[in-house]
C-alpha cells in the first residue's frame, strides 16, 4: 500500500471491512483505492476537479464529478455505511448542511479539517496581524479553496447543537496523532467519527 | 475435397462483413413485427472459451457496422478505428469487439431499403422502430454468437441510448455499461431539429412517399439539408468559430448571390452531399424517429431510477462540456437516476471544443478513461 496522507490513513484505519463508503471530495482516489485493496470496501467517490475525476476513472475507480454543495442531495437516505469527507469542509457553503447531508446519506460520516485555532494560526495572526499560510493551511487569502475556516471547538459546538453523536474524535500535529488534551490549541489537524 | 463451412461456425459468424438472417418474427414496441431480422455486423478480436470477453459496440445515428474496418463505400478508417484494435483502450487482443449496424439502418441490416418478403424494398412498409427494437435485433445477435453475458455495452449519442436500453432490458447480460455524450430521453430541442431534417427529405420531390427505390432518383438534395441541419448541433459555437469563422471561400470578396461565399456554407454543402452517398433517405427519417421515441423513464412510470432498480451492471458515464445536443445536464440526470437505484456509477464532464463531435474526434482524456473503464471490469 502506498503511503496515504496521515488523517486518510486513520480513516482508512477503522472503515469497517466489506463496507459501503463515499468518499467525498476523493481528489486522485488514493483513499479509495486501499480500502478496495485492503478492506474489500465498496468504495464510491464523489470529485469536483474534471482532471482528478478523469484520472480516477482511468484507474477503474468508480467516481462521479460532482459538487458537494449540491450534488449530495441526489443520493437516497442511508446508501452508504460511511461517507467521507477528509479536508474538505472548510470549503463548502454551507458546511453544516453538507454533514446533515453526510450523516443523510452514510450511517455515520468521517469529517476532518485543517484547525484554524492551531497556535501556529494564533500566532500568525496575533503577531503577524495577518491571514496565515502555515503547513496545514499553505495558500494565501486571496487564492485559497477555504471560505469558512473552523476551529475544533467550533465543529464541537456545531455538532452538539445539531444532536449528532461523536463516535471517536482523533487529533493530528505534523502528521502525528496526539491526545484530545488542548487540541483545540495543539491540534493543525482534527478529525471526527460522526453518527445521527 | 474442403468441406462448406457449417453455418454456425466461428468462421461464418465471427469477422469483419458478417450478414445473418435470423427467421423472427421480431415483436416490435409499436405492435407490429419484423420478419425475417436481418443484421449486419463486424466482429474483432477472439471470443474466449467462456464467452466472457464480449465487448458489444453501439453505433450513433449515421455510423454502422465498420466501428474498426474501412468503410465500403467512402474507403474511410472505421468510425472509432483510433479507439478499437490492438493494443487501443477497447483492445481486440484481449476482447472480441462485436458492432452490429441497427436495424432501420443502411447498411446490411434490415431497413427500409432492404427486401420485404415479397421482394420489394420495404420503404416506408417497414415498421416504425425503437431504440428498444434495435436493441432486441441485437440481444438476437448476441444470442447467436453464443454469449450469454456482455463483459462491456459501450456506446456514444444514439449509441449511448442503445447502452443504456441494453442495459434497462437485459441488466443480467451486461457487466458494465459506458454512455459517452447521450442522453436518457430527447427533449423537445432534439426532436425539433430531427423534424427539421425529416420535413426537408419529404419536401424533396424524388422522395415520393419513400418509393424512390426503383429508379434511383434519390431525394439527395433534401437529405443533405437534413445532414446539414443536423451537423451544425453536433458542432461546437466556438468549433465553428475556430473553424471558419467569416472566413470566404475562395474568393477575395462577397459575391452578392448565393453561392457559397462563406467558407461554413461550403463546408455545410459538402457535408450534405457526400452524406446521401452513403446514406438512405428514409433510413434516416426511420432511426431520427426511434431517437425522438427515446425516453427510457417512460417505460418506467416516469421515474428513470427504476429502470435501473436492483442492477449490477458497472455504468461510466462522460458528457463534453462544448456539447449542447447532449449536453452535461442530461448525463448528470442519469447519474442521479443511477445513485439512487444504488447503481455503481462514474461520471466524468471532459473537456473538448468538438461540441458533440468530440466522442469521435482525437480526444485523449475520453481514451483514458474508456482505458480505466473497461480494465475495471477485471478482465
Amino acid at each position: 500500500m502506498t503511503a496515504l496522507r496521515p488523517d486518510l490513513a486513520i480513516i482508512a484505519q477503522h472503515v469497517a471491512p466489506g463496507s459501503r463508503v463515499l468518499d467525498v471530495g476523493c481528489g486522485d482516489g488514493a483513499l479509495m483505492e486501499a480500502l478496495r485493496l485492503d478492506k474489500q470496501v465498496d468504495a464510491r467517490g464523489m470529485e469536483l476537479n474534471r482532471d482528478k475525476v478523469a484520472n480516477c476513472m482511468a484507474r477503474g475507480l468508480p467516481v462521479i464529478q460532482g459538487d458537494a454543495n449540491s450534488d449530495l442531495a441526489d443520493y437516497p437516505d442511508a446508501a452508504f455505511d460511511y461517507a467521507i469527507l477528509s479536508q474538505t469542509l472548510q470549503t463548502t457553503m454551507r458546511p453544516d448542511l453538507v454533514v446533515e447531508q453526510l450523516l443523510r446519506i452514510g450511517r455515520q460520516a468521517f469529517v476532518s479539517f485543517p484547525n484554524f485555532a492551531h497556535w501556529r494560526v494564533r500566532l500568525a495572526l496575533f503577531w503577524g496581524g495577518r491571514m496565515p499560510v502555515t503547513r496545514s493551511l499553505p495558500i494565501a487569502w486571496y487564492e485559497t479553496e477555504n471560505i469558512h475556516h473552523v476551529t475544533v471547538d467550533d465543529f464541537r459546538a456545531l455538532v452538539k447543537e445539531r444532536g449528532i453523536t461523536v463516535e471517536r474524535e482523533w487529533f493530528l500535529s505534523k502528521d502525528r496523532e496526539i491526545g484530545a488534551a488542548g487540541a483545540n490549541l495543539r491540534a493543525d489537524h482534527a478529525m471526527f467519527l460522526l453518527r445521527r | 475435397m474442403p468441406l462448406a463451412p457449417h453455418p454456425m461456425s466461428d468462421d461464418t459468424l465471427f469477422g469483419i462483413n458478417r450478414h445473418i438472417v435470423l427467421p423472427g418474427p421480431l415483436a416490435l414496441d409499436g405492435g407490429q413485427s419484423l420478419a425475417p431480422v436481418e443484421i449486419a455486423y463486424e466482429t474483432h478480436g477472439t471470443l474466449n472459451a467462456d464467452a466472457s470477453n464480449a465487448i458489444l459496440i453501439c453505433h450513433a445515428l449515421t455510423m454502422d457496422q465498420h466501428v474498426a474496418s474501412p468503410h465500403p463505400i467512402t474507403g474511410k478508417p472505421g468510425w472509432w478505428a483510433d479507439m478499437v484494435g490492438p493494443g487501443k483502450p477497447i483492445d481486440t487482443d484481449r476482447f472480441c469487439v462485436i458492432c452490429p449496424n441497427v436495424i432501420g439502418s443502411c447498411l446490411g441490416s434490415s431497413g427500409p431499403e432492404t427486401l420485404a418478403p415479397d421482394g420489394q424494398p420495404w420503404a416506408m412498409r417497414f415498421p416504425v422502430i425503437t431504440i428498444r427494437d434495435m436493441v432486441r435485433a441485437q440481444a438476437m445477435l448476441i444470442d447467436l454468437l453464443g454469449i450469454q453475458r456482455l463483459y462491456a455495452v459501450i456506446g456514444g449519442s444514439m449509441g449511448g441510448m442503445l447502452t443504456l436500453s441494453w442495459a434497462a432490458t437485459y441488466p443480467e447480460r451486461v457487466a458494465a455499461a459506458m454512455v459517452v455524450a447521450s442522453t436518457a430521453r430527447h427533449s423537445a430541442q432534439n426532436i425539433a431539429f430531427h423534424e427539421t431534417g425529416r420535413q426537408a427529405i419529404m419536401a424533396d420531390p424524388n422522395w415520393r412517399g419513400g418509393d424512390y427505390y426503383a429508379d434511383g432518383k434519390t431525394p439527395d438534395a433534401g437529405l443533405a439539408v437534413a445532414r446539414m441541419a443536423a451537423h451544425i448541433t453536433y458542432m461546437s459555437e466556438q468549433g465553428l468559430t475556430e473553424k471558419f469563422g467569416r472566413r470566404l471561400q475562395n474568393r477575395d470578396a462577397k459575391t452578392f448571390g448565393f453561392d457559397a461565399d462563406f467558407q461554413v456554407e461550403s463546408y455545410l454543402r459538402h457535408q450534405g452531399l457526400s452524406f446521401t452517398d452513403r446514406f438512405d433517405a428514409n433510413s434516416y427519417l426511420y432511426i431520427t424517429r426511434a431517437m425522438d421515441y427515446w425516453d427510457l423513464a417512460e417505460d418506467h412510470g416516469g421515474v428513470l431510477a427504476n429502470a435501473f432498480k436492483g442492477t449490477k451492471t458497472r455504468f461510466c458515464l462522460v458528457s463534453f462540456d462544448t456539447d449542447w445536443l447532449y449536453p452535461t445536464a442530461e448525463s448528470k440526470v442519469i447519474v442521479h437516476a443511477l445513485n439512487a437505484a444504488g447503481a455503481p456509477v462514474s461520471f466524468v464532464e471532459l473537456a473538448s471544443p468538438f461540441g458533440h463531435d468530440a466522442f469521435l474526434m482525437d480526444t485523449p482524456d475520453l481514451d483514458r478513461v474508456i482505458d480505466g473503464f473497461v480494465k475495471g471490469g477485471g478482465l
